[in-house]
């Protein structure tokens, strides 16, 4: 009988560095997505232009084709990157770019009468985003940034295969190792379906969170 | 490294092959997906209780794990129990299920939205629980979700180089192995790029007028 405890140490392994990528992966990624997000809705033609393009070129290729456009190609340009910076950058990036639509949708939905009220009010465009715009949108885009952290979850499982030892990376080790199939992608299943309802449930208590003090602003 | 073109069109043909076969995974695997998300979809609204909470709980555990970590499962777990799969098969499937649980969902929203008075209606009339389903429910449900579906369909498309991991030959893995013999990555991959863009720049201006066509159904 094979000595599983070895085995299971092996996955938790991989679990934390799973863990890391997603943390470091949304982080990088919730940056992105504000700037590009913000950047859409600027007054200045060049960065929405730029964002523009930022936005649909992340979204438009797979995550898969730019994690591999980051790992074999930037070398070329002279930039080589660990599969862990390789991962957390096409990650970041990629998700980002869907989160930045989250946050435009947001921003929009803001009424009208509230921006006017801004300018009736002499505040400033920074002033106004950051003060009134912002912190009503904020609740609004935290169910999809949800979803997202979960699709970014997912996407790990890609790095392994630009050999960063992910969980699934272990799991094909440990495959590799003993022979046995069942075991070792059962296990990461269950603890990736873990990982996703940590976040959804860390999301929901986010959610509480922010719409504190705001009960009654928005009908 | 430079740009070489010549090397660009001496690959153009594996790549384009294995562009077929990426069409062919995402057409089928969306087959798959719209037959398995609505039987999931009415199974969560009208089976017994138990066997609804059950497949609502399997709905969500696969929308929860990786589609890789799915895709392996079906290629190596599932040969153990005697069914061996070959490998585009398998892709088909894995792609299928997994987006067949998001179609789910927008089969689920979509019924929801038929008015209750259909279903009364159809009651009324003496119609069988098939007859309504065929002839009043799905045909009042399924044109506002369209865009949601052609949605998913997109994305499943750009999820496809998944296939590559297990060993199925489609664009992805067409370009990685001129990629090793060659050595030469920055052609290759950037094609891949270049495909998917542009295939995804097409499928854009299609979803719009996908929107334009069939969101509007709802106000008469």
């Amino acid at each position: 009988m094979t000595d599983w405890s070895g085995y299971i140490g092996l996955i938790l392994q991989g679990a934390l560095v799973t863990v890391q990528l997603t943390l470091m992966g949304s982080a990088l990624a919730v940056v992105v997505a504000f700037a590009a997000g913000l950047g859409r809705v600027s007054r200045y033609m060049a960065v929405r232009a730029a964002a523009t393009a930022y936005i649909e070129f992340f979204r438009g290729t797979s995550i898969f084709v730019q994690l591999f456009w980051v790992y074999f190609v930037l070398p070329f340009a002279g930039l080589t990157l660990s599969p862990l910076q390789a991962g957390v950058l096409a990650l970041g990036l990629n998700v980002g770019a869907y989160g930045a639509e989250v946050v435009r949708g947001a921003v929009r939905a803001i009424g009208r009468e509230q921006r006017e009220a801004c300018i009736a009010l002499n505040l400033t465009r920074a002033q106004a985003m950051r003060h009134v715009i912002l912190p009503q949108a904020l609740p609004l885009m935290l169910p999809t940034f949800g979803n997202n952290a979960i699709e970014l979850l997912k996407a790990t499982a890609i790095v392994s295969l630009i050999s960063l030892s992910d969980m699934t990376f272990q799991a094909q080790v440990v495959r590799a190792q003993t022979g046995s199939t069942l075991i070792p992608f059962a296990t990461i299943l269950v603890l990736y379906f873990l990982m996703a309802l940590a976040i959804s449930g860390a999301m929901r208590w986010l959610e509480r969170r922010v719409t504190r003090g705001l009960d009654g602003v928005r009908t | 490294m430079e740009w070489d073109w010549n090397f660009v069109w001496e690959i153009m043909p594996t790549l384009i092959e294995g562009l077929k076969i990426t069409l062919i995974a995402t057409l089928f695997g969306a087959a798959v997906a719209a037959v398995v998300g609505l039987v999931f979809a009415i199974l969560r609204m009208t089976a017994p209780r138990p066997i609804a909470r059950a497949v609502g709980f399997t709905v969500e555990f696969i929308r929860g794990t990786p589609l890789l970590v799915q895709l392996y499962f079906i290629f190596f777990v599932l040969p153990d129990i005697g069914i061996r799969l070959p490998a585009l098969l398998a892709g088909i499937i894995g792609l299928g299920v997994h987006y067949g649980t998001y179609a789910a969902e927008v089969y689920r929203s979509g019924i929801e939205n038929v008015p209750r008075g259909q279903w009364e209606a159809a009651k009324a009339t003496n119609l069988s629980a098939r007859q309504t389903w065929i002839h009043v429910i799905l045909p009042q449900a399924i044109p506002p979700m369209i865009p949601a579906l052609a949605n998913y369909l997109i994305a499943m498309f750009k999820e496809t180089p998944l296939l590559s991991a297990i060993t199925v030959l489609e664009l992805m893995n067409q370009a990685k192995s001129v990629a090793n013999s060659s050595y030469r990555y920055i052609e290759p991959m950037t094609l891949v790029g270049v495909f998917f863009l542009v295939m995804s720049l097409i499928s854009v201006v299609f979803l719009r007028w996908l929107e334009e066509r069939y969101a509007r159904v709802e106000e008469h």
